[in-house]
Formats: structure tokens, sequence, C-alpha cells
């Protein structure tokens, strides 16, 4: 099995490992309810080191990930910023969903550690037509430090004013580049830099009062702010509406030819399912591939989960269009009530 | 991983049993089930009155990361339910084998004790 460079440190803050798409990773160091609570009140720090990074380098790289990716990376090209989107095929299928970082003019992808393989095939069968050079990066890793206290542990660590840091931006500092980026729906920061770095930063990150938080907070942490996660919430059998992600396809530019625009065109996104938030009224828990039931027809939920800031079960579906705000889930032999409400659970940056 | 209690009886499951003065069994799950499910956040338990049969599905919790049935080691009625649990699941992670207790039967045959795995057998399970 992969371990990141931090493997180690995990274990001697008592992680409970799992595999994770090849990787050992470390699920919680406790209680995942504690170590949600610590990131939406306090801060804290997670290893994210699995996730693929890759450079594009070449004169062209501009021209090839606005022709790969579903946003315009003109938006961002000769800035330092960081700009999500998806990678679709032809039909306008999910491929994967990522963010491009555009720093002092170099480009670079984070993208999902189970589609490297998929993505990397993809990202060169398209690269020679346009003479760019697409490189898996393994000598990198991130940290991301989440949380309202965030800014000043990245304050104290690096000596930079985080807090002019508009979502979305990044600094590069002594090799290290500092980006406000995050999946968690608090105000917070990703780094990405050489594995030797990271020991140090994860180590002053702790004693500056961040707690270490596993990948089982990740995900009730990215529920609660409404983010899709790829395999579960969307994949290659569904396309940007289905999934609420239609915001990411970038159409101003008429004259931006890319994969998938005509297929995305094409989608009348009446007929297609709607991705929704649900919140479960009774006791219970939400969990992925239940059926729902509404007025105008059904759906089925896409990841389900135990909110520890609401104290209920939210969870993410795909549901046939209807204007109707609740419906029934079939839970094991029950049917129970659920409210149809934004995805953006917790609406807070 | 806390010390089992040696009046314990179990299951391969991870539930246990424990022969009350009484002659009643009461049942929970052990502290390696609590720790493999993580944070419990709801339990499902019977309803007072049901008839249960050994090794069948009694019980229902749940933690942030999955559901899981709980089954009873023994056969006979549910006589009571630790109704605390279902507005404090979380009891269940600090305290399987006391405070997080699920329900008690009134054994049919309470020879089925003998056939469940003694603390050393169990322990031996979890290390597999």
């Amino acid at each position: 099995m992969k371990k990141t460079f931090l493997y180690e440190d995990h274990l001697s803050h008592d992680a409970k490992m799992i595999d994770f798409s090849g990787w050992s990773m470390p699920i919680n160091y406790g209680s995942q309810i504690d170590e949600h609570h610590q990131v939406r009140n306090d801060v804290g720090i997670f290893d994210v080191s699995h996730m693929s990074i890759f450079k594009i380098s070449g004169q062209n790289a501009e021209s090839y990930l606005r022709y790969i990716f579903s946003n315009d990376v003109k938006k961002i090209s000769s800035k330092n910023k960081a700009l999500y989107g998806l990678l679709l095929n032809e039909n306008a299928g999910i491929i994967d969903d990522l963010i491009v970082y555009c720093l002092e003019g170099d480009f670079m992808i984070v993208s999902n550690c189970a589609t490297k393989e998929k993505n990397e095939a993809w990202y060169q069968k398209h690269a020679s037509e346009f003479d760019v050079s697409v490189e898996y990066i393994d000598n990198r890793g991130i940290l991301a430090v989440q949380g309202p206290n965030s800014i000043k542990v990245i304050e104290k660590i690096f000596g930079v004013e985080a807090s002019s840091l508009n979502t979305n931006e990044c600094v590069k500092v002594d090799g290290v580049m500092i980006a406000k980026t995050g999946y968690t729906g608090e105000e917070g920061f990703e780094v990405i830099c050489e594995n030797k770095y990271l020991r140090k930063i994860w180590n002053s990150t702790i004693e500056t009062g961040a707690k270490p938080i596993g990948l089982a907070a990740r995900d009730t942490l990215r529920l609660e702010a409404g983010f899709c996660l790829y395999g579960s919430d969307m994949d290659e059998s569904v396309n940007p509406h289905a999934c609420g992600l239609s915001w990411t396809v970038d159409l101003h530019d008429e004259d931006r030819e890319f994969i998938g625009k005509q297929a995305f065109l094409n989608i009348n996104e009446k007929n297609e399912q709607k991705m929704i938030g649900i919140l479960l009224k009774d006791k219970g828990i939400l969990r992925p591939g239940y059926e729902i039931a509404h007025k105008d027809g059904k759906g089925t939920v896409l990841s389900g989960t135990f909110s520890p800031t609401l104290k209920k079960s939210i969870g993410l579906a795909r549901v046939d269009q209807t204007v109707e705000q609740s419906g029934l889930v079939k839970i094991r032999n029950k049917e129970l009530e659920i409210e149809f409400v934004s995805p953006r659970f917790l609406k807070k940056i | 991983m806390s010390e089992i209690p040696g009046d314990l009886k179990f299951l391969s499951s991870h539930e246990w049993a424990r022969l009350e003065d009484d002659g009643t069994v009461t049942v929970g799950i052990s502290d390696h089930a609590q720790d493999l499910l993580g944070d419990i956040v709801f339990i499902e338990l019977p309803e007072v009155g049901k008839e249960v049969e050994a090794e069948g599905d009694a019980a229902i919790v749940e933690s942030v990361k999955a559901a899981s049935d709980v089954y009873t080691p023994i056969s006979g009625e549910i006589i009571e339910v630790n109704s605390a649990l279902e507005e404090q699941p979380e009891t269940v992670n600090g305290s399987p084998y006391d405070d997080g207790w699920f329900f008690k039967v009134k054994p049919i045959n309470v020879d089925e004790m003998s056939d469940l795995l003694s603390p050393e057998e169990y322990s031996e399970v979890c290390e597999d």
C-alpha cells in the first residue's frame, strides 16, 4: 500500500489507518465527531498528500487546459489563482473534478487519487495535440489547514498576511504554495510543497493549535458544505446539470472549444434529474443507495451521513425534476419523511 | 482496548451476553465492535415483548460510517430495552459493557449460554 510522507507522524498521533484507493490514510485519530467540531470551531490539519498533482508545462499549456477543462483557465492565467472545474468526456460525462492552480505562470492540476491512472491517460492522449508535457509529481505533498483560526496559524508559520488572501487566491512563500482553497466549507488554506518541508509544517501547525483531522471528518465537513465527492455523487454516467455543477462549465467565450461542449449544449436541463440536499426529519441515518419518492417521481441518495453540526442526518440526492419540497426515503422497511433543501447545509463562506 | 469483564459470553459477530442473578440475560456490543464502528449516532432497539432467536437480528446500530445489525446471542423474549440510548447513542462508545447495554432477554433455554464464546475465545476472534 502507498504511504504519504507523513505516515509515521499519523501513527504517532494514534491514527486509525485505512486503505483509501491503495493509500494507507488516517480515517480518524480518535473521535471523528470531535475532529469535525475542531475544524468548525477552531482549526485542524489534514494530510491529503494522496491527491494527485500534475504539472502542465509548455508554451501552449493555457490553450491545452482551456480545451480539456470545463471551466475557462483564461480567468486565472497570469494571476496567482485556483479554479475549480470538471474534466468532461465527449458526452459531457464527468471524468473527474479538479482544481487548476496557476502560480507565477506555472499550471498545476490537483485531482482525486482514485482517478489518477484514468486522468493521466486522458491528459497524455490530448497533450500531443498541443505539444505540452504533463508530469505526475510524486515528490510533493498537500496539507489542508482549515477552520476559523486557520488564518492565525498560517500567518504565524509563514509570516504572510494570510487574511489578505481572497478565496481561490494563492501565493508562494520560500518554495511553498499557500492557496485559499479547501473542502470543508470553512475558511482555510491548502499548502503544497516538496515532501522535505512537510514534517516541519505539520509539526509547527500542531504546535500552533491545529489538531490532526482524518478522512472521516473530511467527509462530514464536505457534505455539510454541499461539496460533491467524485465516485459517490458523480461519475462518467452523469453530466454537470445532474450534479449542480453546470456553473463550472464556462460558456462566456463562444469561440472556446472544449471537450464535451457540444454534448453539454445539447442537454435540455428540464429533462435531467437534479441534485438536491436532503434532511431527514426523523431519527435515523441516510445512506447511499436509499430510494426516494416524491409527488413527481423518484430519486436516489448519493451521499448520506450524520451531520455533527446540525445533529441530524443529511445527504445529497439525485431526483426527478419537481418543485416539491419534501418526499419520502425508504430506510430498511420504513418510509421516512425528508425535506428537500439547498445542498449548502452550512452557508459559512 | 479495555479489559473484557470475565462474566461475559460472546458471539463472533461482537455481541456480548451476561446472565444476571434473576435469570435474565443482558445483551450489548463489545468494546472492539464500538471501536470498529467509530462514533455511534443512532440505535434502533427492539420492541419489548418481541420474541427473538439466537443469532437472529434484534437491533440496529449506526455510526457516522455505517449501519450494522445487532444479533441476539440467546433466544427468548425481549423484556427491557435501554431506551436512554435513543437519546444518547454515544454511551455505547464510552461504556460498551455497562451503561451501553442494548436489551434484556428472558431466555427460553439458558443452556444456550454455553454455546457462546468465552472472553479468551472472543479475544482470539478479534485478533484474526
